[in-house]
């Protein structure tokens, strides 16, 4: 078992996603499976290998500091669920 | 042992992923487009003058510019986080291992700084209706460098000194305005006691809600004092973060998030490494503008001035380069800078207003000092019409006119109040003819009272000599 139950349930927490104890039994079966599938890279040698984040050798993407217009407001809010005096509205947040 | 974060905004025109402006105040949401509300389908292009100002400022502050550098996805859940990640740099920052230089009781000290990277700014949450909050994403992909320093400050004092030496070195290189009232500066800081001569770490508080270089110094205090007080009562300091109550001038729990902090950063995969090579570190370095501590030696070099002088007026280059515009027009560094340490700053404390906020340009510092020199005001009055000049952006010679204060150094005129001085005073005459060398001063007091501080002073005292000696 390459992860335990309370790591399921962690992630879970963290992704804000909530399970009945029979789908964290089956994640856990599950995701333990996959990470064991995965774990078969670690048997290559990476001695001299460079780690990598991007597989296509691009640097240095840039665009010039030059500003453009912003999308129209109503359109930017057509999506939001509530909103209210131009701004986005969720569930209260207290600090 | 005391480590601070600095939060700066860049002073780029466009966001760092769009071309958004990031510009301060306008409209909620009205500076925002798909890419930095992190809408499906789009991608974010790095703005290439980040990195450049990025590296401006960790040349500035003697770091190591990373050849190699990556942007990372740190994430969470929060309203203020369109995308419910922040793209930040994780294991490989643009600069790292540089250093400060700040000086407490006469001595120099370095302070570490550990890292700096770039990220982008996130939104902000208007907490006034009651059924909710309200977001405004305006901000929200504006670029920031993070300063985090080594926990080299050992006290307030220290802290305080580090912050106002980043500030004026982050001013200096142009990166960032570093408005703390308008967010463009934030701090955070954590802080740390153990007993004299132990090795162990202590507990590390972080403090938050600072909104001002004398706030973080004095939540620091008092978190010092707390926490010594914890320890001798033979309690444990509980790791948390705790914020600054301005109004009761102390320090308490903030009601912590569910989870413990669990970014899980990874590599960004919309955007692609960056790489600096030395031929564009060099680049950026020669755009470098003159530093605090060269603009101090050539202020002294240059324009004779004593050296708590020079380092008073670089302190601020905005003060600075006012100081250099006033001695263009009046060709007396000495009193420029005397007037700016003066008057100048005791009004600009008083006001709170920044240099470049206070109408009174430094030609019309320069003004107003020749009318000194040609003997149209005295210095003392001259510090009226300064007043009158920083309050309404009039001209010196405007004040003079309007008010009257024209000096009195007409003869006749002068003798004539002098004479009713000395006879309106035979008290003080007598005092000075027995040798009371006191009763002059009180007599030119007098003279200066009755002409409202104009009387011209050198020829006061020449005619009340002559008055008395009759
Ligand atoms: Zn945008």
């Amino acid at each position: 078992m390459a992860i335990s139950r309370s790591e399921v349930e962690h992630v879970a927490k963290l992704a804000r996603l909530k399970f009945s104890q029979e789908e964290i039994e089956e994640f856990t079966v599950q995701l333990s499976k996959i990470i064991d599938y995965v774990n078969k890279l670690n048997e290559l040698d990476t001695e001299n290998v460079e780690p990598t984040a991007h597989i296509v050798p691009i640097y240095n993407v840039f665009r010039e500091d030059e500003v453009k217009p912003s999308m129209d407001r109503d359109k930017i809010l057509m999506n939001a669920l509530y909103k209210e005096n131009g701004c986005f509205k969720v569930p209260k947040i207290i600090e | 042992m005391i480590g601070l974060e600095v939060h700066a905004e860049l002073l780029t025109e466009s966001k760092i992923f769009c071309s958004c402006t990031t510009k301060f105040g306008g409209e909620p949401n009205t500076h925002v487009c798909p890419v930095c509300l992190g809408l499906p389908g789009t991608l974010p292009v790095l703005n290439k003058k980040v990195v450049e100002y990025a590296v401006r400022a960790g040349l500035a502050l003697n770091c190591t510019i990373a050849n190699f550098s990556k942007m990372d996805r740190k994430n969470y859940f929060y309203p203020d986080l369109p995308k419910a990640y922040q793209i930040s740099q994780y294991d490989l920052p643009l600069c790292s291992n540089g250093y400060v230089e700040i000086e407490v009781d006469g001595k120099v000290k370095k302070i570490g700084i550990k890292r700096i990277h770039i990220e982008e700014d996130a939104g902000k949450l208007l907490h006034e209706n009651t059924d909710g909050s309200l977001v405004d994403y305006n901000r929200a992909g504006v670029p920031l460098i993070e300063i985090v320093s080594e926990p080299d400050m050992s006290t307030p004092e220290e802290a305080y000194q580090y912050l106002t030496k980043l500030k004026s070195i982050l001013e200096y290189t142009e990166v960032s305005d570093c408005k703390m009232q308008e967010g463009s500066l934030r701090v955070d800081t954590n802080v740390s006691v153990r007993p004299v001569g132990s090795t162990e770490l202590g507990t590390k508080i972080e403090l938050k809600n600072l909104n001002s270089f004398k706030a973080v110094q004095k939540a620091l205090e008092y978190e010092i004092k707390r926490q010594v007080k914890v320890l001798e009562e033979g309690g444990t300091i509980v790791q948390e973060t705790r914020r600054w109550n301005e109004s009761k001038g102390i320090t308490e729990p903030m009601r912590t998030k569910e989870e413990a902090h669990d970014y899980r950063y990874f590599p960004e995969p919309d955007l692609v490494p960056i790489i600096v090579t030395d031929e564009w570190k060099e680049e950026i370095r020669k755009s470098l503008p003159e530093m605090p501590h060269h603009k101090r030696e050539r202020f002294i070099a240059e324009y004779g001035l004593p050296e708590y002088d020079a380092k008073i007026i670089t302190s601020s280059k905005k003060m600075a380069d006012f100081f250099e515009k006033c001695v263009l027009e009046y060709d007396s560094p000495k009193a420029v800078s005397n007037w700016l340490m003066g008057e100048f700053s005791r009004l600009m404390n008083e006001t709170g207003k920044e240099i470049d906020e206070v109408p009174v340009t430094p030609q019309m510092l320069a003004k107003l000092l020749k009318l000194i020199d040609n003997g149209v005001i005295s210095g003392s009055i001259a510090k009226t019409v300064f007043e009158e000049m920083f309050g309404t952006g009039k001209e010196p010679e405007v004040v003079v006119e309007e008010k009257g204060l024209k000096q009195i150094a007409n003869e006749n005129e002068l003798r004539e109040i002098i004479k009713k001085v000395i006879a309106e005073n035979p008290k003080s005459v007598e005092d000075y003819k027995n040798g009371k060398e006191k009763a002059m001063g009180f007599l030119v007091g007098q003279v200066m009272k009755a002409t409202k501080g104009k009387a011209n002073p050198q020829l006061t005292n020449q005619i009340l000599k002559e008055e008395l000696s009759k």
